[in-house]
């Protein structure tokens, strides 16, 4: 029984963070995030070829590290820690969990690799303009003809969904409902048929695309008709990882307050020395804290896959969501007028903590999925 | 990072539930998690159930072997702990002595102290009650005014303190004196033990709002106790009393999820039955307060991981007390709501016209938990200032 990273860990984690702190400041996640594109090649390519953060938690077979989730859990918190601006969560959790789980042994050969070395970007099309991240959001029919099908329709929300050249698009059989006929399809990003119209977001660190689908052929990945299992287990996985990237932000929010409470001097003495700021901050620190535990006992139970993991999933992303808002609205508030301006960073991660929120269900749709899943 | 039993463990928890199993039978089984910090149900039996602990040595198992121990591990703690609680084993009435007094006595105390004062805990022939709190001295217990004054070979002491849980059960009392009027207000204090059986001290129940008293008032009116009943140097107290309360909101409270657990079960087992889980908001709220436990499950063995590794849990420990003593209130609430109506009729009790069941119990006890073992308030404080550093509130 032991609750705390091995040496190894510690010490990946502290090899990405110096990587990050020199890649990426906050003059740079300024420069990205104005940008259409949204990342920078060459630290994408670094972070593949001299750290290997794509292919972490790949499989060794298709060029992976075989690390897990707790590994990656690690890589993600601290990308959230200083708002990286990079197409990681959408080629390396999202698509890549999505190949791992939907994937034939073959398929997963033909895309991982790729993903692996940094090549290719990667994105999972599932959300559509309804808003819903459940099975009956997905209302995207594909078509069959002759070996290969045809798909029609819109999603939304995609995330790096323009820069990717390569999109996985869940889709359903036609005349099937809810979790039936749901299956996984995978297209070029530069596909005939496919517009790709990247979208203004309120939060500039994570990009955003609309993809219309008029007659696009699209390949299967993994059985037709039986995707629900492989996608539900792919959203619990990044839900998993979304918590841990989350827990990254707040500690950075709780750190933020916490320096500029010292600092600060108003009626003669710093405003961390009066009880309304101090105690603001201590309930950040239980709720960081607490969501540290809730993303940490997460990965781990992502990383062995066992029964836990919806449960723990849901959990994780719930409490995560609520507690990386709070501090990220209490750091605005206690940085008080400079807290509201675009020069300091506070608005930053205010809005990715709202972005990150409502990225794959918030705190409410994930509070009623727990209540099923455990029975209530 | 592994959350399942090691080998040595999982012999450890097979060897406490074969012992629960042998043990935990005929009236013993009968009073199964009934019994709590504010509950006397079936005290001469839980009595005699916790003489069987000690004779076995469960009670006093983190004692080192000289003393009686088993010197165990903090995991071996834990995993008694947890299995006691699965086997719905009857609340502890040792609590204080060999929860609170005795880790401090194996800190602080000398050889005689230990070997005059160990054995009787785990015999269970001695309780023991915390003197802490006074009617000016709450959060601030730097405050404390009552007197200890050598007169020839023995203390003699004077005062009140007040919130003395199972007082009138107790035989001896570790108290927070002042012994030296003159020096600044943390360096004139002394950890006298007094004894509870003699004519210089009254205790006087507290009725709370719970109707029931458990709580206590504690007059020393020129009691007495031997000179050499100091925990530490005299005048130098305050560090022992702040290390009795480092294992009150520590370790001590670790093992209390699984209790939680089991009353967060019966709430929404409650709601069932009054149709409140139809309800979106209430569904909304039970899978708050499910969320709440498990992660107070977790945070629990963060905090033993470091524990394990830094031998100490440092002020972090607030974040524990804080995290469950505001979870409990909520879950009282909670479930308070879930009953609707009927949550306002009590049950009623042959010759009790108060009588609470156990959901209106939590409602109206966890009121007390927000307060007592440093309020929640002093623990923001910590946090604030012992583990984030910020500026202390001048004075």
């Amino acid at each position: 029984m032991d609750f705390a990273f091995s040496e190894e860990q510690e010490e990946l984690r502290q090899t990405v963070r110096r990587f990050l702190e020199d890649k990426s400041p906050s003059s740079e996640v300024r420069r990205l995030m104005e940008t259409t594109e949204g990342y920078d090649e060459g630290v994408w390519k670094q972070m593949a070829q001299e750290l290997g953060l794509q292919s972490l938690h790949l499989p060794e077979a298709h060029g992976g590290q075989g690390f897990t989730f707790v590994e990656l859990g690690i890589v993600l918190e601290e990308m959230g820690r200083v708002l990286l601006c990079a197409p990681y969560f959408s080629t390396v959790v999202l698509a890549a969990d999505a190949i791992m789980n939907a994937g034939t042994d073959e398929e997963q050969a033909a895309l991982l690799p790729g993903i692996a070395s940094g090549e290719t970007i990667a994105a999972l099309a599932f959300t559509e303009p309804n808003g819903r991240w459940d099975a009956a959001g997905i209302t995207m029919e594909a078509t069959k003809q002759g070996d290969n099908y045809v798909l029609d329709g819109t999603k939304m929300f995609v995330i790096d969904g323009h820069t990717a050249n390569l999109i996985v698009v869940v889709a359903r059989t036609p005349g099937t409902t809810g979790e039936d006929g749901i299956s996984f399809f995978t297209v070029e990003g530069d596909a005939r048929g496919l517009t790709r119209t990247p979208l203004a977001t309120m939060d500039q660190t994570r990009k955003q695309a609309k993809l219309e689908f008029s007659g696009v052929e699209a390949k299967p990945l993994g059985a037709p008709g039986e995707g629900w299992a492989a996608l539900s287990k792919t959203l619990d996985q990044a839900a998993v990882g979304l918590s841990n990237e989350m827990v990254g932000g707040a500690q950075r929010v709780l750190d933020m307050s916490v320096e500029y409470a010292k600092v600060r001097v108003q009626f003669g003495r710093p405003i961390g020395s009066f009880q309304a700021i101090k105690h603001k901050c201590a309930d950040m620190l239980l709720e960081v804290e607490s969501a540290k535990s809730a993303a940490y006992y997460a990965a781990w139970a992502a990383a062995e896959d066992n029964d836990e993991l919806p449960v723990v999933a849901s959990l994780a992303k719930a409490y995560c969501s609520d507690a990386y808002f709070h501090a990220a609205a209490e750091n605005i508030q206690i940085h008080g007028g400079i807290g509201f301006t675009w020069e300091h960073d506070a608005h930053l991660y205010f809005k990715r903590a709202k972005s990150s929120e409502i990225l794959l269900g918030d705190a409410t749709y994930h509070r009623e999925l727990l209540a099923q899943r455990i029975g209530i | 990072m592994d959350f399942r039993d090691s080998g040595d463990e999982a012999a450890f928890r097979d060897e406490v539930r074969a012992w629960l199993a042998e043990h935990l039978t005929a009236e013993f089984a009968g009073i199964g998690g009934r019994g709590g910090p504010a509950d006397e149900d079936a005290w001469d039996v839980r009595l005699e159930w916790e003489r069987l602990l000690g004779k076995d040595r469960w009670l006093g198992m983190a004692w080192p072997e000289e003393y009686g121990g088993r010197n165990a591990s903090i995991v071996e703690q834990v995993i008694f702990n947890e299995e006691y609680a699965k086997a719905n084993a009857p609340a502890r009435v040792s609590f204080f002595g060999e929860g609170l007094f005795a880790p401090t006595l194996i800190a602080y105390g000398t050889e005689e102290q230990k070997r005059r004062f160990l054995p009787k805990i785990q015999s269970v022939d001695e309780l023991w009650c915390q003197g802490s709190s006074e009617p000016n001295a709450g959060s601030d217990l730097s405050n404390v005014q009552t007197r200890g004054v050598l007169d020839g070979d023995q203390w003699v002491v004077n005062g009140q303190k007040v919130w003395t849980t199972l007082a009138h059960r107790a035989h001896w009392c570790f108290a927070v004196v002042r012994t030296d009027p003159d020096a600044a207000a943390h360096r004139g204090i002394s950890y006298l033990l007094v004894p509870m059986d003699q004519p210089g001290v009254t205790v006087r129940p507290l009725r709370q709002m719970t109707g029931t008293a458990e709580f206590n008032e504690v007059f020393f009116d020129d009691a007495r106790t031997e000179r050499e009943n100091v925990l530490g140097d005299v005048n130098d107290g305050w560090k022992v009393a702040m290390a009795t309360l480092g294992f009150e909101r520590g370790t001590a409270f670790l093992s209390q999820q699984l209790g939680f657990q089991r009353e967060l079960t019966d709430v929404i087992e409650v709601a069932r039955r009054h149709g409140a889980t139809d309800d979106g908001v209430t569904r909304q709220r039970l899978a708050d307060a499910w969320i709440g436990v498990q992660i107070m499950k977790y945070n629990g063995l963060r905090m033993l991981s470091r524990l394990v590794r830094h031998g100490v849990i440092g002020p972090e420990a607030s974040i524990g007390k804080l995290y469950w003593s505001t979870w409990h209130r909520r879950l009282g609430e909670l479930a308070m709501d879930v009953l609707g109506p009927d949550s306002q009729i009590l049950e009623g009790a042959a010759g009790d016209p108060y009588a609470l069941d156990e959901l209106q119990r939590i409602f109206m006890f966890s009121r007390s938990e927000t307060i007592y073992a440093g309020a929640s308030e002093i623990q923001k404080n910590i946090l604030g200032e012992r583990v984030l550093g910020l500026p202390r509130e001048p004075r």
